[in-house]
């Protein structure tokens, strides 16, 4: 697995909504070696502080060797990244980590919460591109309210899959959780669950798929230093009671793998 | 007729850590950089002075729970409590690809008593790839109450004479900055044997989420590595070097050759780059081509003519 480090240069930025922001880099080894679920580091400073990098999962690639990243302004590091330019340069590192093990025999459940939504759009790409029929494949996409969602329904639209919203507060689709839209519209028997949101969502689904007996993988997140398992600060518990690291180990897991609460 | 051209001389930056020889005076710090393998293709491994690896204590440790580690301003606090796969995994499991390396592999390691330390020690000394040993004395000892050997010149004389009486490789002992006098504790490992030290080890530090009023470790203390420790490292370098004849490889904050630098005229024979390699994982690489470039450009004849050469007025 290969790794690399490149000076990006942010080629479109898009400000979704007052604090959602995509950036588009040009990437070319990076774009060239990601899969879906995989993630960078980007240096959001050449400065001393903020110090550290700061992961971003791969929204989605291009064939002409360019990446997206989707974020949130919530601290420090993104809201210096919030305030990149194109044709400005990034320090970006990767694709790092382990991505979605893509079941092509089978029917995907793509769920979607808040910021979690931002590595679907790589993984429905890939998956409607690997597979003949997608008729019987869903995208779950839930967000707080309409600012989060509505931005970004018609990149997931143009697969032909059965894509259904909903927002916490109504504002945009349906009222409520991503975790209630799966119990009413019941994946087909024999569907694998690929999911990535808060915490608190992906251990509803976990409960969920385990009663259904369909397979899960999650992708979680967790603080990191290095990205590349060298600073061991990324674990967190696993089932047998050691821990696994996020950033090689995961960020995707069967959900099987992890202790939840 | 052909025209003969002088080459560039390659400068000399050879440096000695008792009978451990050094291409260039750049080591990577333990807890880093992994187990080497997993920057191989990221820089040129073969252009360091050396590595040292992941501390190894005689059984494998889980380590802490999350969060371990935390940013701060300008570093980070970690308390990844030691995690590691334990010396018999680690001789079977990473000493095979470490053998192989063209520069030296320096493996850290560590315990709860003067025993474990002895015994981890026996274990690795007759394994072909250890180049020397480095010990971490900041751990505490759990029969004298959970005081760190390091803080005791004592306790760290008896974990240095434990390793170096078990094994014929050179032994470095990392000093604990978490003491009032550290140059005292650095004399004490002297006379016990140690060919050498390296310091500073990370400073105990906490980060507060004011939100939450919790700690933001789990194990509420950890300790501060990044460029916010360098001044504090600098001075304690400067100190040691003056107390000691043994050599001295500065750590902390070492982000580009002009801190190794500054070390290096502090009176450090090598450095150590530790927190960066998360930053730019070819760091090092960088750090030992630009003390090789100053070398040339201050026509010195080799690297060691700066060791130490501070003035004070």
């Amino acid at each position: 697995m290969s790794q690399y480090q490149e000076n990006a240069t942010i080629t479109r930025y898009e400000r979704l909504s007052q604090d959602n922001i995509r950036l588009t880099l040009q990437a070319d080894s990076i774009a060239a070696a990601a899969k879906p679920g995989q993630f960078v580091m980007i240096r959001t400073s050449t400065a001393k502080d903020p110090l550290l990098r700061r992961p971003f999962s791969i929204h989605q690639t291009s064939t002409n060797g360019r990446i997206q990243i989707l974020f949130k302004i919530l601290g420090r590091g993104t809201e210096l990244l919030a305030h990149a330019q194109e044709g400005e340069q990034l320090p970006v590192f990767g694709p790092l980590g382990h991505g979605f093990d893509i079941r092509t025999d089978r029917p995907a459940c793509i769920v979607g919460g808040g910021m979690g939504i931002a590595p679907m759009l790589f993984l429905a790409k890939r998956i409607s591109r690997l597979k003949s029929n997608v008729a019987s494949d869903f995208i779950l996409f839930g967000g707080r309210t309409r600012t989060e969602v509505e931005p970004l329904s018609d990149d997931f639209r143009q697969f032909g899959m059965r894509f259904y919203e909903a927002t916490d507060d109504g504002s945009y689709g349906e009222k409520g959780f991503v975790t209630q839209l799966i119990q009413r519209l019941k994946p087909p028997k024999g569907s694998v669950v690929y999911a990535c949101g808060p915490e608190s969502m992906l251990e509803q689904l976990n409960i969920y798929c385990q009663v259904k007996g369909l397979e899960c993988q999650v992708s979680v997140e967790s603080v990191m230093a290095c990205g590349m398992g060298a600073c061991l600060g990324c674990n967190i518990p696993a089932k047998d009671g050691g821990y696994v690291h996020v950033c090689y180990e995961g960020p995707v897991f069967n959900a099987e793998e992890l202790a939840w609460k | 007729m052909e025209i003969v051209r002088e080459r560039d001389p390659f400068p000399d930056l050879r440096v000695n850590i008792g009978t451990l020889r050094l291409q260039n005076p750049v080591l990577t710090a333990s807890g880093t950089f992994g187990y080497a393998r997993e920057f191989a293709n990221l820089l040129n491994l073969h252009r360091l002075g050396g590595v040292i690896v992941k501390g190894i204590s005689l059984e494998p440790r889980h380590g802490n729970p999350p969060p371990r580690i935390v940013e701060t301003a300008c570093g980070m606090l970690n308390a990844i409590g030691l995690e590691n796969v334990g010396v018999d995994r680690f001789i079977q499991e990473k000493i095979p690809y470490l053998r192989g390396l063209q520069v030296p592999a320096i493996v850290n390691i560590l315990g709860d008593s003067v025993e474990e330390y002895q015994e981890v020690t026996e274990r690795l000394a007759s394994i072909e790839g250890v180049a020397a040993i480095e010990v971490n004395i900041s751990c505490p000892n759990v029969k004298k109450g959970g005081v760190a050997f390091g803080a005791n010149p004592d306790m760290a004389a008896a974990v240095t004479h434990a390793v170096k009486e078990n094994c014929d490789v050179p032994v470095i002992v990392k000093l604990s900055p978490n003491v009032s006098d550290i140059s005292e504790i650095a004399a004490a490992v002297e006379d016990a044997g140690a060919d050498g030290v390296s310091l500073i080890n990370t400073l105990i530090g906490m980060a507060i989420n004011l939100e939450k009023r919790k700690p933001e470790l789990a194990n509420v203390i950890g300790g501060l590595s990044g460029p916010a420790i360098k001044p504090v490292a600098l001075r304690m370098v400067y100190q040691v070097a003056r107390r000691v004849s043994i050599p001295v490889i500065g750590i902390g904050g070492i982000d580009n050759s002009r801190d190794a630098l500054e070390f290096i005229v502090a009176g450090a024979t090598a450095v150590q780059v530790g927190t960066a390699n998360f930053i730019n994982p070819r760091v090092s690489e960088e750090i030992a081509e630009g003390i090789g470039e100053y070398v040339k450009t201050e026509k010195l004849p080799s690297i060691r003519d700066l060791i130490g050469c501070l003035e004070v007025d």
